[in-house]
Formats: C-alpha cells, structure tokens, sequence
C-alpha cells in the first residue's frame, strides 16, 4: 500500500501554475527521489504535504488520512518529519535541547502544560535524545549550543531531531545543498544508515550522485508536473527525462 | 544509561540559588544601609517591581515577544485588590487572589488577539491595548476607577466580610494580614515572602519542559511549529502567567498603600519593566530582579535632587562654572530623572546587551583566568568536558 497518495493536486500562484495535475504515490519503506531542474515545482509540492501550502485542488493522502488544511504541527504530529533546505535548528539552545523538544513532542502530543516537573527528571526522555545524538556522532558535542555547528553538522542535528520521533515518512528538501563535498559524503553515508531503519524517505534532489546512491524509486518533475517514475536504472535510460533534465551530461 | 551521560545535578544548585535569594531578600533591610536604601516604602517597591519584572520576563525572556502593554495587567491588579478590600475585607489574602485572577482573565482575552501576530505587530498591539485601558480608566470606566482622583478605601465601603466578622465600624481600616498591618517592615516582609514565591515558580516554570518549549519559541518558531509543536498555546500560556504576576505586583501596590491609579497603566509603566528586564539581564532568572532594584534605586535617588543639593554638590568649583554645570546636572534630576535612565540604558545596550548578569559572568570569567593563569605557567586549553572522563 501507498503510504503517500498524491493525486490530481493543482497549485497556481497569481495564475502561474506552479503545480498541474501532479500525481505520485510513495510506497512505504522505499527511498522516493523527486528531480527535475529549477522551477519545476519541487519545493511547491514538498510544502503541499508539510501544511505550509494548500492545494488548490486535489487530495494528499497520508496513511490513508488527508493532509489538505492541516498545521504544520498536526502534520508532524500525524507521522511526517522533514528537513529543511538550510538546516533548520533551534540555535542558541544546547545539541541535548534541540533533540530533546523533538523528543517531548512525540511523548507529549503538540502542546502540553508541564510547567511544574524538571525537565531533568525526565530519565527516559533524556536517554532517548542523548542516544539519538550518539547515534549521529554528536553526542560530544551535546552542551554546545546549536548555532556553532558547522553547515554538516547542523543537517546531523536536524537528522536527529526528525529520527528521534520514530517518523513513518520523512521529508528531506536538497539534503545536500550548499555542503563541501566531505560534508555531502557525510551526509549521504548517515541517510543510508538511516535507510536501514526502513523509514519512508522522500527527497528533492539537485545532485545526481546523491540521487543515485539513496533512491530506489524516483520521479521526474518538469514545469509542474511529473514526466516520468520509475527504478533508477529506467529513469537513466528513458530518453524524455534526459531532454528535460539530464540534457545529456549526465555522467 | 550510558555511563558517559553525567546525571543531571541542576537540582541542587537551583536549592542554593533559592536559598541563597531568599537569604538575600530577608537581610535587604540590612545590606540595603549603606546604599541609604534601607526604608521600608523603597525596599517594598523593590520587592514589588522585582515580581512584576520576573514575570515579564517569563514572556519577554523565553518566549521572545515583547510586550508593551504589561503595565495595565499591574493597574488591573491594583483596582480589583482596592475593590475587594472595599467590598469584602481589608485582609490581602483575598484581594491578591481576586487580583491574580482578573488580571490573568485580562491576559487571556488581550493575548488571544495579540499573538495572533508576531515581532512589532504583537508589541503594537499590546501598546495598544494597554493604551485602551488607560483612556478607559480615566473616561467611561470612571464608575470603576474613580477616574483621576484614584480608587481608595472610605469610610461607607460595605466590607461585607469584615462588617459580618467585627459589625460595623467608622474607621477607615489599613489593610491587613489576619491582624498585622501592612505597613512598614511588616508590609516589606510579606512582600519578600511573596517575591521568594514568586521567584521558586519562575525557576520551576524555566526548568519545566514548558519552559524548554518556551525558549524554543523564542529561538526558532518555524522549527518548532514543523517539529510537531503547536506554538501558540504555549505563548498564550507565558503570556497569562506573567500578566498574573503583573496583578499580583499590583495588588501587593494596593495592599502596602490602597489607592489605585490609572497612571499606573500608562506606556511609561509598561516601558519601564521592559528597561528593567534587559538591565538586568533578559532570559536570566536574578536578572530582572536586579533590573527593578536598581531602577526603583536610582529613581529614588535621582528624582529627590533638586537644584540646592546640586549647589552644595559642585560648590567646589568657581562660581560662573558651578551655575553652568549646575544647570546642565539639573536636566538629569529631579523630575528629568528619565534622562539619566534613558543615558543609562544606551550606554547598557551598547557595551553591555546582556545586562548585569552578563556583566557579572564576564567579570567571574576574568577573574577566573586571572587566578588560573599563575598556577599553569603556560597558557592551556579548557580541559574537555568533565562528563567524557573515564571511570566517571
């Protein structure tokens, strides 16, 4: 069964259509690529199924429930955690408090009014978001405060922040972007651990070899809609996505 | 757990800096003294401003939205204390209770709308409510408030409680604690008492996973709105919490002098707490405490000059000299004390953005390297974090 359902969404900006008839399905356990080159309405559709936009028309299903008009923290809620394009962290708090929030939010539910009991007290909270941290390398790190972290490092923390709320589907926009090639290695080397987990993944991709070593599935997109679906292997051969996108340099 | 995770030990030290606050705010009367500061009027004003600075700063500090309006939570406080000692008693158990309620039943209702925006929206709208109030007080609530000349107790009040208790009586009663007058030392303590309470509440509020949520808000809402948390509960809350307080340092206003004014809700009384919060140091537990002391301190001070202790100040120099610097002091006391207070905080946002406590740890740290540098000969890294040693 598709854990993600997107069919018939349409979204236009001021009568630019910036996402028309889009359709996809992710199933779940699988790592599902969206490429396309710039303005083909990646980004467009990712923040259809985070509630930072709505569709015009259309539903998006996840596990079988509409995620059209919910908040972004009802979403979260529900089982979707997402990356952002410029890793986004809470920075002048410590590494243990950017994962533990996370970690309060799964237990806690999206508002709680816990003002009485120390945070500390809380064992297995603690426990949970220090081995998430361990788990990403940063566990060293955990008193630093966030805004210190280096570009790769702070995609690590937002990585361990999405992992330690045990999400069905998760949403990663340009993982790589704006990364040094060591960064990029990093990063790709952790996503694949991660994959072991058998997390649902969607990522928006530029970087090909990002693409290619994560994805078992991906979908092309081109001017706000999607052209082609398929494994790795048929989306390099098919010749329609190599005119759109590829162009033909494909290494 | 992972032996290598350090347990967390935050408990005992926060029961020494409860202790040592509360140890603090008992023995004011005496360190006060050499500062000419040990009268109980001034030392209740401190205890009193320091509460509603702590509360401001459960909103302003954590959550980062800044409030303009918070003085007229204080002047609501205020007016339902005078009409509960005029209705029921002139015990202040009662009016403070009435007066946290009223007041966080005005925060609610006047943050409900407020948060709906972020940033200079949410302080232009609380400066306006605030403002709303303040006409209020002063033209069509004057039934309420007794407009310019202010609430207070009289004779005729029913004190339905006290009449019922005691029969009638002719006197215009003082305000009271079970007996103990509110005046003077008498007075000071209780609102120490209060303060200590107040300032425990604030440092399990900081501690709590609320407080974490808080400090999130203030670092990155959007994360926090993504990462599955629904924001605005939660600043709806801090928001109630510290207008409480704010009709709690109101009451205790009424409760040592019983007359209630709309002035004290005026943007000047709301601008003031915001100064005293970053004087003091935003975001830090002692900080807004010893922002209000230090102002209601200097306030003191600086209004009481006039011209003639400003002569015999600079008497010293020569005569067309003394006039000029005479006249040019003048416009920083007396009723120009604002200005002193307005140089005093340029020069603190400046040099100094974290207030007194950063001051203070910058000071500690140096001091620190100062003692530590003789002893190593050389010049040596921190040692890593104590928590990663092994056997540990």
């Amino acid at each position: 069964m598709s854990l993600l359902q997107v069919q018939m969404v349409n979204k236009s900006f001021a009568g630019l259509r910036a996402l028309s008839d889009v359709n996809l399905n992710v199933e779940e356990g699988s790592v599902h690529a969206i490429i396309g080159p710039n303005g083909a309405g990646k980004s467009t559709l990712l923040n259809c199924f985070v509630g930072r936009l709505t569709p015009d028309t259309g539903s998006v299903l996840f596990d079988g429930k509409s995620l059209v008009g919910l908040a972004p923290h009802q979403i979260n809620q529900a089982g979707v955690a997402r990356v952002f394009q410029t890793p986004e962290v809470f920075s002048d708090l410590t590494l243990e408090e950017n994962v533990t929030i996370p970690t309060l939010a799964r237990r806690d539910g999206a508002f709680a009014l816990n003002a009485w009991r120390r945070l500390g007290s809380r064992a297995e909270v603690r426990e949970r978001a220090l081995h998430i941290l361990d788990d990403v390398g940063l566990a060293d790190e955990r008193h630093r405060t966030a805004g210190t972290l280096s570009r790769g490092d702070k995609r690590r923390l937002e990585l361990a922040m999405c992992l330690v709320q045990d999400p069905k589907l998760l949403l990663l926009d340009e993982p790589t972007a704006g990364m040094s090639r060591a960064d990029t290695e990093k990063t790709i080397e952790l996503l694949k651990r991660i994959g072991e987990l058998g997390i649902t993944k969607v990522i928006i991709e530029h970087d090909m070899q990002v693409v290619f070593s994560l994805a078992n599935r991906i979908s092309v997109m081109a001017q706000g809609t999607v052209i082609a679906e398929g494994d790795p292997a048929a989306i390099k051969a098919d010749a329609r996505v190599q005119e759109a996108y590829l162009g033909g340099t494909h290494p | 757990m992972n032996a290598r995770f350090e347990p967390d030990n935050g408990r005992r030290r926060d029961r020494l800096l409860l202790i040592g606050f509360a140890v603090a705010v008992l023995a004011m009367p005496l360190w006060m003294r050499p500062f000419g500061a040990a009268y109980p009027d001034l030392l209740q004003r401190f205890a009193i401003f320091g509460i509603f600075a702590m509360g401001f700063n459960i909103l302003f500090g954590l959550t980062g939205y800044l409030s303009f309006g918070h003085a007229a939570f204080l002047g609501v406080g205020s007016y339902t204390a005078v009409w509960a000692f005029k209705l029921l008693t002139v015990n202040v158990l009662p009016a403070i209770a009435f007066a946290m309620l009223v007041s966080g039943a005005f925060a609610l209702a006047i943050g409900y709308v407020s948060l709906r925006r972020s940033g200079i929206y949410f302080s232009i709208l609380t400066l306006a409510f605030a403002q709303m109030c303040y006409n209020l007080a002063y033209s069509v609530l004057t039934p309420v408030t007794n407009g310019e000349t202010g609430l207070q107790i009289t004779r005729t009040d029913p004190r339905l409680i006290d009449t019922w208790i005691s029969g009638a009586s002719n006197l215009i009663p003082a305000t009271n604690l079970f007996g103990l007058e509110m005046k003077g030392y008498a007075g000071f303590y209780f609102c120490a008492v209060v303060l200590i309470a107040a300032f425990y509440v604030a440092m399990r509020i900081s501690r709590s996973p609320f407080g974490t949520m808080l400090r999130a808000i203030k670092s990155n809402q959007n994360r926090l709105n993504y990462t599955g948390v629904h924001s605005r509960p939660y600043a709806l809350a801090a928001f109630v919490i510290s207008g409480v307080y704010a009709g709690l340092a109101g009451a205790l206003l009424a409760c040592t002098d019983p007359l209630a004014g709309a002035e004290r809700m005026q943007w000047t009384a709301s601008g003031e707490v915001v100064l005293m919060t970053i004087l003091g140091g935003v975001g830090t537990l002692l900080g807004p405490v010893l922002g209000a002391v230090i102002i209601k301190y200097l306030e003191n001070i600086f209004s009481a000059f006039n011209e003639q202790t400003l002569h015999g100040v600079f008497g010293f120099l020569p005569d067309g000299l003394e006039n000029g610097v005479v006249t040019v002091a003048g416009l920083f006391v007396g009723e120009g004390w604002h200005l002193t207070l307005g140089a005093l905080f340029m020069v603190l946002v400046i040099f100094l953005p974290g207030g007194v406590m950063e001051g203070a740890r910058r000071v500690g740290g140096r001091i620190r390297r100062w003692r530590a540098a003789p002893r190593a000969g050389v010049r040596r890294l921190a040692p890593a974090d104590s928590g990663a040693t092994p056997g540990d």
